[in-house]
């Protein structure tokens, strides 16, 4: 037998101790994003997430203007870290609504009043069923609905200062 | 120091990562009829919880896993095929969320290795006989 060859079972194993311990020290990216960019949005209706308030549906994206959905949830924690910037965006004039996961109205009302409100919408999504519709992956995302109902941008977990600039230019191209 | 330390961590609430909603009616409860339960209960097998990544929805506690159980319990129910929820899936999550990969170019690796494999065995086996015979 060749010589040689019988150190290959020593180099695999070395090429595969080496394969996992690479990825054990850096674990490979997990964000889910959805398939749904370039999709109409999936048809939805969405009682009130606040008595009183509007629901939302999805005919509610074909205005002409494209406007944002937050997904976020009143007992998640990021969500209120973002909160301050989704105002920021809202005075900048970028139209949100938001989608309130597994929620309860006194919950909602109760973090709006805390975190600020700057909804237009806010839909109650008490089995996360339009979320999953939406091909999100958790709370808090934000997508950027175009005027004609299609979804162009999905952004993954709580904005940072840093990402507000890069949804007014997601949200300006979507014009 | 040390003692005020254990008592703080004694006293914190720990943060909640859940909601305080009930699980969805068909997370944990099995339909009534018995044939589309077990339709339902073989897909929730094959599909990839979105939030605790090495399990599946049916074996997953996560609340994302509940909903999406009752998601595939009430479109099983409502008479859909098991292939076209977990193609609806797909069509949100990528094939990622579908534990039976398709068979497609980049697939065709995974699905060639086990002929590869035996044949490898099959040539190294040769070899050996080869030998002793002579």
């Amino acid at each position: 037998m060749n010589r040689a060859l019988r150190f290959l079972p020593l180099l695999v194993l070395i090429a595969f101790v080496g394969a996992v311990a690479w990825r054990l020290s850096s674990p490979a990216d997990q964000k889910i994003p959805s398939k749904m960019i370039g999709q109409p949005v999936p048809t939805f209706a969405l009682a009130p997430a606040i008595p009183g308030r509007q629901g939302l549906s999805s005919a509610d994206f074909s205005s002409g203007r494209p406007r944002l959905i937050n997904v976020f949830a009143s007992w998640c924690v990021p969500c209120i870290a973002e909160a301050p910037l989704l105002t920021e965006l809202k005075h900048r004039g970028l139209p949100i609504d938001a989608i309130a996961v597994r929620d309860r109205p006194e919950d909602v009302a109760a973090f709006i009043e805390r975190n600020g409100d700057p909804f237009d919408r806010i839909g109650a999504d008490p089995e996360s069923q339009v979320q999953l519709a939406l091909g999100s992956s958790g709370v808090p995302e934000t997508f950027v609905i175009d005027g004609r109902g299609v979804v162009r941008y999905q952004h993954m977990g709580p904005i940072e200062p840093g990402d507000v600039a890069m949804i007014v230019q997601e949200w300006e191209a979507a014009k | 120091m040390k003692h005020w330390f254990a008592f703080l961590l004694l006293v914190a609430a720990p943060a909640w990562a859940d909601s305080e909603l009930p699980p969805a009616r068909w997370a944990n409860e099995q339909l009534p009829d018995p044939r589309q339960e077990a339709q339902a209960k073989a897909l929730m097998e094959e599909l990839r919880c979105l939030v605790c990544q090495g399990q599946s929805i049916a074996d997953s506690n996560a609340e994302m896993a509940g909903d999406m159980r009752a998601l595939v319990r009430q479109r099983i129910a409502a008479g859909e095929k098991p292939e076209t929820v977990r193609r609806w899936l797909i069509a949100r999550y990528g094939n990622w969320v579908s534990y039976r990969p398709p068979v497609e170019p980049v697939t065709w690796p995974l699905w060639a290795a086990p002929l590869i494999f035996l044949l490898a065995g099959a040539w190294l086996l040769r070899k050996r006989m080869v030998r002793r015979r002579s």
